[in-house]
């Protein structure tokens, strides 16, 4: 008989290590979710893997005591790949920053997206390089200040969600730091998504670029700025007073209740709609809300199950490998 | 023989009436458009040569572009072979038989010919606009301009029209069997059989009828074409060579750096994983392994070269051999990657088909100038074992023991190839698989007093412990490690004490080898030092001048670092030290600066394998 698992409680997700973000950093906020919610997920410990990049979020793995991998700027969802493809059996999560997975490491972001290999990537976005002390980042907002542009940033920034629904990615969410109780939810979903799955999760550098999300998180801002995607259910916010509604391909605020609108007009939010729907609340900008929650969580075909099928198949043809035929095959001559 | 249906095989016994000749060597360049199924025609006649027993080694030299303009230079596209009955090393250096399918092919290779050789042409194509596009003022074949070859102009394109005349096939298949027919015609002249290739032809287009069913009748049409026009005066024959005894097929340097990955799985019991990226000369290893997944083997085609080696860090981390391949372009990428494994002392194999550089350079040919960039080519101090492959035979046995080390010492290893022997066939003496020494693997499933970087006393190497394995969990990373904790260490004391801990590692790998082999007397005059693909034509060079009774001896160096720990000591008993290399002296620079011995460059870089004549010549003059 198998001895039921030991119950793991947040303690047993914490090493000894100390932990080096700086004080007040969202980063704080996030671990503690996360190893609030690893013990919730039933899975043991040793079976858990983080991988990251470089950058501050990237040190990630040394506070969670699972097996953990700091590897090289941008790389993580391309190990992590390797890692899943070989190893089904165990769970695989990628911590990673604006600059590490939307800058240097773009490339294997998309193709772990449109590969739906089953890895969780957790994407923290603080719109800076924090790490190297203050630099804009791929989602810095054009006229960025920093010190690498001091007279603004001229670029335009990425959409995380957009460019990963773009990249065809089974599951996209959207999330805040210091948001505990909607983080933990997401993430308990994104824990049990088969496939690929990103989360953006905003998250605040108080050094280098503090108060990034400030209108999302404060109090007396929150509520219209913020807006709930939950499944199933119309696009309500600002506590009830206001509501997104679809004219043709545009969303337009309308508001709720007395000589407003009536909540059926409303667009009903589906996690499995045609991902276009998905982008273009992703895209929505000034004199919106910002959208938080699931945008797309769609299953499809996984990397490593398609491989592991196709190697089922050629087995079952050809029978098991056999190393001695394989170097007699073709053309071969005796000499004597 | 009794009658057969007409689909069957026709007999091998080529009963020639003309006078057949013995010879003990012969050098067959192959050349047309790089449409021209030149690579075929010479891949065939290999087959019937090493089923004829011949020793033999191949070299195809084809053009970067998939299909250059028809009938100009940059087009053109050979294959040369040679063959005898004496052991073979090298392709060949002048061809004594050059067969171009086209002006611009005898334009691009007619220098090579060497003189008094003999040509066979395919008369049809010398029109003038093809004359014209090869730059030729006027017809080489009317003009006089190849006095002093002996010339064999066939009407190639005709006589294929002629054979496949109400075939139904289109014109532009017609043209493309015209191939079959030159073969055919060198099949008859040199008495090789044809059952192996009419077989493979049946192989090949085992869905295809109506080619079937052409090539057949070209292939034929040219063997008869041989022995009955009044062109040549008789045929060779090359009798089989008194090679070793046992199973023997042709393997390409790729093929068999394929097969040596997988029985480097099967020996070692661990999964193997291929993160690969395309590239010329390497490409074809992703295609041999992507074919095998009876062998539960995976290969992924990665998103670039970065992704290709960080998913095989990320297979070995997972307990699974990672193994990626490139060539020269793509391992510059892949460095910084490479750099994670050797920090994490993980096991991994990268292999690196050189070709020539810098930059894109000359993707289609071969060079030797990768081996700096394999051992010093990282940011600080990165040791990296590597071995290198000397013959495309011997790519089998090079992966096998890159591997051996990867595993034993828990390190990145480069194993080297390039494009000659990529490419290059030779036959093969198939081991017997229960004569393979099985591959060590040592998993450490203890928690018990576990340190992730404590280190094996003999070794040096740190245990490998793949997730999943309760009790054990631990964090690794690019970040200098604690010698022993394996946490984040910034302590300066440390950080020196890693660094020659990790080159302390590397450099026991040589407690491994064994002793050097000098190949002639072990001590003497002059010493020739070799690594990699240039073997052959060393060894036949070398042997050239010992028959003449010249003080010269070899030794081929298979790992290149760590050096093996007696090659000071065998390099100091010789007055004089040579390094041939393709490349402006990478060894050599090596050997002068840690054996301080006068180690002389013998240098080319011409995207082409040394001549066994140039090394003779260069080497008289070493020892006038």
């Amino acid at each position: 008989m198998i001895s039921p698992m030991p119950k793991l409680t947040r303690k047993d997700f914490q090493t000894d290590q100390e932990v080096r973000w700086c004080p007040g950093c969202g980063d704080y906020a996030i671990l503690a979710s996360i190893q609030k919610v690893m013990p919730e997920l039933g899975i043991p410990r040793e079976k858990i893997v983080f991988i990251s990049g470089i950058g501050c979020s990237s040190r990630f793995p040394y506070y969670m005591n699972t097996y953990g991998f700091h590897t090289i700027h941008g790389r993580a969802p391309a190990i992590a790949t390797g890692l899943k493809a070989t190893r089904p059996d165990l769970h695989v999560w990628v911590v990673t920053g604006d600059g590490d997975a939307l800058s240097i490491g773009g490339n294997h972001l998309i193709h772990v997206l449109r590969r739906n290999v089953d890895v969780k990537i957790l994407l923290f976005n603080n719109r800076i390089y924090g790490l190297t002390k203050g630099q804009s980042s791929p989602t810095s907002e054009t006229g960025k200040r920093a010190k690498s542009t001091p007279y603004g940033s001229i670029d335009q920034p990425f959409n995380p969600v957009q460019l990963a629904l773009g990249a065809g990615a089974s599951f996209v969410a959207r999330s805040i730091d210091v948001d505990g109780p909607h983080l933990q939810g997401v993430l308990h979903r994104m824990a049990k998504h088969r496939g690929a799955a990103l989360l953006e999760i905003y998250q605040n550098c108080n050094v280098f670029n503090d108060g990034a999300f400030a209108s999302l998180t404060n109090k007396g801002t929150k509520a219209i700025n913020q807006l709930r995607l939950e499944h199933g259910k119309p696009l309500i916010f600002d506590e009830g007073r206001k509501g997104i509604r679809l004219a043709g391909l545009q969303p337009e605020v309308v508001d709720l209740g007395e000589g407003g609108a009536s909540e059926a007009e409303l667009l009903v939010w589906d996690e499995k709609a045609a991902p276009a729907l998905s982008f273009l609340l992703a895209g929505m900008g000034g004199g919106f809300p910002t959208p938080v929650g699931i945008f797309r969580a769609e299953e499809r075909g996984i990397h490593h199950e398609l491989e592991l099928e196709q190697q089922a198949t050629v087995q079952k043809k050809q029978g098991q490998g056999d190393l001695a035929k394989l170097l007699r095959a073709g053309d071969t001559w005796v000499v004597e | 023989m009794e009658s057969q249906p007409s689909r069957s095989l026709p007999t091998t016994q080529t009963q020639t009436q003309k006078e057949s000749r013995e010879v003990d060597t012969v050098t067959i360049r192959f050349c047309g458009d790089s449409g021209d199924g030149m690579q075929l025609s010479g891949s065939e006649f290999t087959r019937a040569s090493a089923i004829a027993g011949n020793d033999l080694q191949t070299f195809p030299d084809f053009p970067a572009e998939i299909r250059a303009p028809a009938g100009t230079l940059a087009g053109v596209s050979g294959f040369q072979i040679q063959f005898s009955r004496h052991p073979v090393f090298t392709p060949g250096d002048m061809p004594d038989v050059l067969v171009a399918m086209n002006p611009a092919a005898l334009k691009a290779n007619l220098g090579d010919l060497r003189k008094g050789g003999t040509l066979i042409v395919n008369q049809s194509a010398f029109i003038d606009a093809n004359l014209k596009k090869a730059g030729y003022a006027s017809n080489p074949l009317e003009d006089g301009s190849l006095e002093g070859y002996q010339v064999h102009p066939i009407e190639i394109s005709k006589l294929t029209d002629a054979a496949l005349h109400g075939s139904g096939l289109s014109t532009k298949e017609i043209a493309r069997s015209k191939n079959m027919f030159a073969l055919g015609v060198m099949l008859w002249l040199y008495q090789r059989p044809l059952d192996p290739i009419l077989q493979n032809l049946r192989r090949k287009f085992a869905k295809k009828e109506k080619i079937l069913a052409a090539n057949e009748k070209v292939l034929l049409a040219g063997h008869a074409f041989g022995e009955t026009a009044e062109l040549f005066e008789r045929s060779f024959e090359v009798k089989a060579a008194t090679i070793e005894k046992g199973l023997y097929r042709n393997v390409s340097g790729n093929q068999a750096l394929a097969m040596g990955l997988i029985a480097a799985t099967q020996l070692s019991g661990l999964k193997g994983f291929f993160g690969s990226y395309p590239i010329t000369p390497a490409s074809d290893i992703l295609h041999e392994l992507a074919k095998h997944k009876e062998f539960g083997f995976t290969t992924f085609q990665a998103e670039d070269e970065i992704a290709a080696v960080a998913s095989a860090i990320g297979a070995s981390f997972g307990g699974s051999l990672g193994i990626t391949s490139s060539s020269g372009p793509g391992i510059a990428l892949k460095q910084e990657a490479i750099n994670l494994a050797v920090m994490t002392e993980l096991p991994l194999l990268v292999i690196d088909v050189q070709r020539g550089g810098p930059s894109t350079g000359l993707p289609t040919k071969t060079e030797q100038a990768d081996l700096l960039q394999v051992l010093f080519g990282r940011n600080g101090e990165s040791p990296v074992p590597v071995v290198a492959a000397c013959t495309p035979s011997d790519c089998f046995e090079a992966a096998l023991e890159a591997a051996r080390i990867a595993i034993r010492y828990m390190t990145p290893v480069f194993l080297l190839s390039d494009g000659a022997l990529a490419n290059g066939q030779e036959p093969w003496r198939i081991p017997d698989v229960k004569n393979l020494r099985p591959i060590e693997v040592r998993m450490r499933t203890d928690p018990q007093g576990f340190l992730p970087y404590q280190r094996d006393d003999s070794t040096l190497a740190r245990a490998w412990v793949a997730p999943g394995t309760p009790g054990l969990e631990h964090r690794i990373g690019g970040i200098e490690k604690d010698a022993s904790t394996g946490a984040v260490s910034y302590d300066p004391q440390n950080h020196e004490r890693m660094v020659r801990l990790r080159a302390e590692k590397v450099a026991r790998i040589a407690q491994e080898y064994p002793r050097l082999m000098v190949e002639g007397s072990p001590e003497g005059e002059l010493l020739v030092v070799g690594w990699g693909s240039t073997y052959g034509s060393i060894r036949a060079a070398v042997d050239e001048l010992r028959k003449k009774g010249r003080q010269i001896s070899h030794l081929h160096l298979r790992n290149l670092n760590p050096l093996p720990r007696d090659l000071g000591e065998v390099l100091g008993r010789f007055r004089k030290v040579v390094v041939p290399e393709l490349n402006l002296g990478q060894l050599s620079q090596i050997l002068r600066s840690t054996y301080l011995v006068d180690a002389k460059g013998i240098n080319k870089v011409q995207g082409k394998p040394f001549q066994v004549g140039e090394l003779v010549a260069r080497f008289e003059e070493e020892l006038s």
